[in-house]
């Protein structure tokens, strides 16, 4: 599989426009064969939609993909891989086919060659199956089935595929971050088999320390900008971090005063398989905690424990100084726990049902006499409900589906508000909601706080962790690795932690 | 945009035009069938039905299925005459033994369904076997009936009562009792539905499972009840049989999933509800009702109303899902 030439993969002045909205400005990127580049930025820098035009799932507005000086169309994904240029993504299963072997799976793109009836020569394919296997220096039975396989595993499958059509680019799309240190280490062999061997290897990744030991160059993008682009040898984290949030970062301040109480929520040890191991803090009333970590980190899984939709291995969970077992929501909504959920239209709220019932749900009984529903108050409920959200509807029967994603998020922390419940989760609550309903949600949330309630805010927003928190945890890899408070909350310490950064240094 | 306002239409009032035309039809080829009699005999006929696909329609609610009900009402009719026949219980024993059975069959429906997580036409086709299964071995084969001869050659002593026959052949004020029955559970069924919180949380956790539960529904008892509530209609439905009949027959019920299942789908579409709901489906019970009625009134052979049937099934579901793919796309 040697190269015979370098190669030189140029990304010129690419823009890419999504409604009106300018995702990538006039983006340069180059990336050369025998080498291990980093393409790093924070959510929404760009960086994913710049990948997705590489690998033809997104077409360009502008500019002009050149391999070895020459242009080339990608149109599609079939174009890339003919190009040569693969992708490992994150979500390995949706490219692998379960039932199969990792055999099958590895020579899968593999057309049909020759007339006539074709049989399936499988030793030869299990040999060229293991040669390739053997090549990036890693030991997987050929014969097994692609689902038996680890994480780790399949993402071998994925870029022995790749191997395989002699690919000149691979881009690894955040590959490591649901891998244990061991597998991610054996991860960068395979990777630097490749790069001896002239691949191309473009290589995104949250967790720093990493890419100053695997990545020959840094580039940095923000804002749908390329930054720049910097040799890993004259580089410090700090530099990559600030070039990541910018100095124009700055983000108003929603935050309200609240007093803050005696201890509402304790929560003890609580650990569930490899996303959540060992997370242990306390909620005060009227105190916003704002637990934030890059995507993968363990929040959503956090969450969903401590509001007994998945249930803990280990852990305890302390309400108002008394253990409280929760083996299903119900249980965490009747003590007085509450959670916005991160997948608002499958979790949160019912689309096809109106805003009345989204609302009414979880208090359907204060409106109920002798199992009948009382329509007319019922009613009444929904629309000062929608009232005091400010949920912009013609009428309170219109379904919610209908409804903007800031206004469907008013209607699902609407449902809980009259619960009376001690303790709100927040996951991800601005996830698709525009900058007014942002703000409306903030104002609620500090409401809440004012009205002594205790808050957890979940997300890997640093901005809107720094603007609302009271204190801040920074997890990362299912671990509470840092709390910062007062004037230790900077988006570079939060950046820093959260990529694993000092916890990696004292090791 | 046009061809959207014709599909909207046809899918809101389809069903009922269909079941206008048929009646139309059917009363310009034979003048005896707009009879108050033969529409009191339609209505008689679908009343077993319709109590069959009410149960469909609550197992379809919560978005399950249940496969299992035509088997129901053959064991609550053997067991219901069984009762009277060879153990001469007395009426309300009678009437409780076979519900509780219905209900007995639901919660083991719910069980596996809710518990071990089996797909619900999986779970449901397995007991439809078993339960069948069940009422054969109970009668070694055989229907019962008034003084049937016994295994040991003695006859057994009971018979079905005139009180119980009533139920299923007798006529309150000039309409058959078992349409009573069935209006009522009709309207009975419409009013739990949508009018109460009970109603509320089965739909609730029929549209969306995992948001009911992170709403704080336990939505594992809300499902049980369902299909308890199915397995309790059949055995209505079972009981209304034996007293129409006079007897138990084996294999009474196996003939009425289908039609209960054409019915709850037909439902569907009227008035374009777009989900199971119970004035639908005795509609569309109705609607099965006057064309096995009408036909059977053209001599066409009792072996050929599958195909119609099976036909209107398919049209229902036609509509449904046409429907429902256009409005996600």
């Amino acid at each position: 599989m040697k190269q015979p030439t370098a190669v030189k993969l140029h990304m010129h002045h690419i823009n890419k426009l999504f409604g009106g909205v300018h995702a990538l400005k006039d983006v340069d990127f180059t990336v050369h064969g025998g080498e291990i580049h980093a393409l790093l930025g924070a959510n929404g820098a760009g960086k994913s939609t710049l990948m997705k035009i590489l690998s033809g799932a997104y077409q360009a507005d502008g500019g002009a993909i050149r391999l070895n000086e020459q242009t080339i169309t990608v149109a599609s994904p079939a174009d890339a891989k003919a190009a040569g240029i693969h992708c490992v993504y994150q979500e390995v299963d949706t490219a692998l086919v379960p039932s199969l072997t990792v055999c099958e799976n590895i020579l899968l793109d593999r057309k049909p060659k020759g007339k006539g009836l074709r049989w399936l020569r499988w030793n030869a394919m299990y040999q060229e199956a293991e040669a390739i296997l053997r090549e990036i220096g890693y030991e997987i039975p050929v014969r097994e089935k692609a689902e038996n396989l680890t994480l780790s595993e399949k993402q071998i499958v994925l870029i022995a595929r790749a191997v395989s059509q002699q690919a000149k680019c691979v881009i690894f799309d955040e590959p490591t971050a649901p891998l244990s240190l061991e597998e991610a280490e054996r991860l960068f062999r395979v990777m630097n088999r490749l790069k001896a061997d002239g691949v191309a290897c473009i290589f995104i990744s949250h967790r720093l320390p990493e890419i100053m030991t695997v990545c020959d160059r840094v580039t940095v993008m923000r804002d749908g900008c390329h930054v720049w682009t910097k040799s890993t040898a004259e580089l410090q984290i700090t530099h990559i971090v600030e070039a990541m949030l910018g100095k124009t970062f700055q983000e108003e301040n929603p935050k309200v005063a609240a007093n803050i109480g005696e201890t509402l929520l304790e929560v003890r040890g609580v650990r569930q398989g490899t996303k959540v191991r060992g997370v242990d803090f306390q909620v005060r009333s009227g105190e916003v905690v704002g637990i934030v970590g890059l995507v993968g980190a363990g929040k959503t899984e956090l969450s969903r424990l401590l509001f007994g939709a998945d249930t803990m291995e280990e852990g305890e969970i302390v309400l108002g100084g008394r253990t409280v077992r929760l083996r299903e929501p119900r249980d965490a909504v009747r003590a007085g726990i509450v959670l916005v959920p991160e997948e608002r239209r499958k979790e949160g709220i019912l689309i096809d049902e109106s805003i009345r019932t989204n609302l009414t749900l979880p208090i359907l009984k204060h409106f109920t006499a002798g199992g009948f529903i009382r329509r007319n108050e019922e009613k009444e409920h929904a629309r000062s409900m929608i009232g005091d959200l400010g949920v912009k509807t013609p009428h309170e029967e219109a379904a919610v589906g209908y409804l903007s994603g800031g206004n469907q998020q008013k209607v699902v922390i609407g449902k809980w508000l009259a619960t009376e419940a001690d303790v709100f989760l927040f996951d991800e609550p601005t996830k698709g909601v525009d900058i007014g309903a942002k703000r409306d949600i903030f104002t609620l949330i500090g409401k809440l706080a004012q009205a002594g309630k205790g808050i957890v805010y979940l997300s890997c927003e640093i901005a809107e962790i720094i603007g609302i928190s009271d204190r801040v945890l920074v997890m990362c890899d299912g671990r509470i690795v840092k709390e910062l408070t007062g004037s230790e909350v900077t988006s570079e310490n939060i950046l820093l932690y959260a990529s694993g950064g000092e916890s990696h240094e004292e090791k | 945009m046009k061809k959207n306002k014709v599909l909207d239409f046809s899918y809101k009032y389809g069903a009922i035009f269909v079941i206008i035309a048929v009646i139309i039809f059917f009363s310009i080829v034979n003048p005896n069938f707009l009879t108050y009699d033969n529409i009191t005999d339609i209505l008689r006929y679908i009343s077993i039905v319709t109590l069959v696909a009410i149960g469909v329609t609550f197992s379809l609610i919560v978005d399950g299925f249940d496969l299992s009900v035509g088997s129901t009402v053959s064991l609550t009719t053997v067991v219901t005459a069984s009762l009277m026949v060879w153990y001469q219980l007395p009426l309300p024993l009678v009437i409780l033994i076979p519900i509780l059975l219905g209900a007995i069959v639901g919660l083991v429906n719910a069980w596996l369904i809710v518990k071990i997580r089996i797909p619900d036409l999986l779970a449901t086709l397995s007991m439809l076997y078993i339960v069948a299964g069940l009422h054969k071995t109970y009668t070694q084969g055989f229907s019962i009936y008034n003084n049937m001869p016994m295994p040991d050659g003695s006859t057994a002593q009971g018979i079905l009562g005139e009180g119980f026959l009533w139920i299923g052949q007798g006529k309150l004020l000039g309409v058959p009792v078992p349409v009573i029955i069935m209006l009522v559970a009709v309207v009975a069924v419409h009013v739990f539905l949508a009018y109460t919180r009970g109603g509320r949380l089965l739909y609730i956790t029929g549209g969306n499972q995992e948001a009911a539960r992170l709403s704080g529904i336990s939505i594992y008892k809300v499902r049980t009840v369902a299909y308890v509530l199915s397995g309790v209609f059949a055995a209505l439905a079972g009981i209304i049989f034996t007293a129409r009949v006079g007897s138990g027959q084996v294999d009474a019920g196996s003939p009425l999933l289908m039609e209960a299942v054409a019915a709850a789908f037909v439902g569907f579409s009227v008035f374009g509800a777009g989900k199971p709901n119970v004035i639908g489906t005795f509609l569309g019970a109705f609607l099965i009702g006057i064309l096995v009625n009408g036909l059977t009134m053209l001599n066409l052979p009792y072996y050929a109303f599958d195909i119609i049937k099976g036909a209107v099934l398919v049209f229902a579901l036609s509509m449904t899902y046409l429907h429902m793919h256009r409005r996600k796309s």
